[in-house]
């Protein structure tokens, strides 16, 4: 089943320069999507589009439609929090908010405003477990969140997003400042995830788009030059282009 | 992001390919010219000699898993590395063909042949020929030549079956011949494999070019024997 259904995505920015170009593509739901290229070529843009944090940049101009469930995402009368809810979005270095481990994923719920301390502990269970970091920080929760390692803080920003239980996660080069172990345990994360939510994922090199794409899109210069499954796009695109950057030949 | 250690290595593995293959094809002559002759110290030298095609086989898919994990290569280059992981161990069976030709002219060498060996050479040759072919197009990836080299085993075959019909007929005139065309009848056997297996060269020639996955082999030779 499509998650996503993007149709004929422009995106302008205000200095003249399109980032995207006549997009469309459906992402399936309950698996991983990578989107890969070289930088500059958008796809750090589309996933801004896709939980609307372009509305805070210098776009502008945005042609087409992202659907979401059939619903519009781009319409300017959506709640914009409510799809962030839907969308949540994990960056490249860790964020984590100056709390402890445990507040820093309640945070969001009682934003929200959620008071039931069972409801909250739950969620503080159920997230790090998903994350694949409970074992690791149960007898510790009050902790400071900076006290983690490196690799344990992106894992706490993956569960902070999943304590909020979105339908769709966006990674933005998670792993590009983890060991290879810590990449190893994000990259298992996203596997068992994807059983639930669809999960749209910007490696941090090619070797990371072919480990752990279910499909992956490759972007160069705004142009969404080939959509293909991952058994497929890495061993036999269709592409010229596409063969000469994973293989190395630019980028 | 550079690739030109991946280039530099990918050409010496073209070259390795190469040359396991030259020395594939001097073993299968010499082992036939040795039968030819009944030269027992040759065929002994070809016989042991066939522990360096072995090691050089080693050598080669060592590098070559050194090149995947070191290099991480994607699409055609994955596809080069895999398909020459097969093609030197379809040569180093190749290898084996030849030490068996060698051990059988061990065997018979201090008794006259049955027959002068004619077509059993010729065999031979037709199967180096294809052979060199089929691993100039693989190290070339010239599809096209790949696709045509397989056709020519239909030539290797007639060969095979009309050595297999005379060597049935000598068996049947005279019992006593059984032992010594046996012998024969194996060498046959081993070229006409080995010309089999230069189809297996070609379809990974196709494969590194375009990508697919096909057989080459149309015609099935074990249908035309009698």
């Amino acid at each position: 089943m499509v998650k996503i259904r993007i149709e004929n995505l422009t995106v302008h920015y205000s200095d003249g320069t399109e980032s995207l170009r006549d997009i469309s593509l459906d992402i399936p739901e309950k698996s991983v999507s990578v989107l890969f290229g070289p930088a500059g070529g958008g796809k750090s843009t589309l996933l801004r589009v896709l939980n609307r944090l372009n509305d805070l940049a210098d776009v502008v101009r945005m042609d087409g439609r992202v659907l979401l469930d059939g619903q519009d995402i781009l319409d300017p009368k959506l709640d914009v929090i409510a799809l962030r809810r839907k969308i949540g979005m994990v960056f490249a270095r860790p964020v984590v908010l100056p709390f402890s481990i445990r507040q820093n994923l309640t945070y969001g719920l009682e934003l929200g405003g959620e008071r039931d301390r069972r409801v909250l502990g739950g969620a503080v269970e159920r997230s790090l477990n998903l994350a694949a970091l409970w074992d690791e920080v149960k007898d510790r929760l009050d902790d400071p969140a900076a006290a983690l390692s490196g690799g344990q803080q992106q894992r706490l920003c993956l569960a902070r997003v999943l304590a909020l239980e979105p339908e769709v996660i966006l990674l933005d080069e998670p792993t590009s400042g983890l060991d290879p172990i810590s990449t190893g345990k994000v990259e298992e994360t996203l596997q068992e995830l994807k059983k639930d939510y669809t999960i749209i994922l910007v490696p941090h090199s090619v070797q990371q788009a072919a480990r752990t794409a279910d499909q992956a899109a490759f972007f160069l210069q705004g142009e969404l030059v080939e959509f293909a499954p991952g058994k497929r796009i890495f061993t036999q695109p269709a592409q010229k282009r596409t063969e000469d950057y994973v293989q190395g030949r630019f980028g | 992001m550079t690739r030109e250690r991946l280039d530099r290595q990918i050409q010496q593995l073209r070259e390795d390919v190469l040359f396991l293959g030259s020395m594939v094809e001097q073993a299968t002559l010499q082992a036939v010219d040795a039968l030819k002759r009944r030269d027992r110290e040759a065929a002994r030298r070809i016989y042991y000699d066939d522990e360096k095609i072995n090691q050089k086989r080693f050598e080669i898919e060592n590098a070559a898993l050194i090149t995947i994990a070191t290099q991480q290569p994607m699409a055609h280059d994955l596809r080069i590395l895999a398909a020459n992981l097969e093609v030197i161990t379809e040569l180093e069976r190749m290898g084996d063909y030849a030490k068996g030709i060698a051990r059988i002219c061990t065997y018979i060498a201090d008794e006259p042949l049955l027959k002068p060996l004619i077509d059993i050479p010729a065999m031979a040759e037709l199967t180096v020929d294809m052979l060199h072919r089929a691993l100039e197009a693989f190290v070339r990836e010239n599809a096209e030549a790949a696709r045509a080299i397989p056709k020519e085993d239909d030539a290797v075959d007639d060969l095979f079956n009309a050595v297999q019909k005379e060597l049935f007929d000598m068996m049947v005139a005279d019992p006593n011949s059984v032992d010594r065309a046996n012998h024969l009848l194996w060498a046959a056997h081993n070229l006409e494999r080995m010309a089999d297996r230069v189809t297996n060269i070609c379809e990974r020639t196709v494969f590194i070019a375009t990508g697919e996955m096909i057989e080459l082999d149309v015609t099935d030779d074990e249908s035309k024997r009698p």
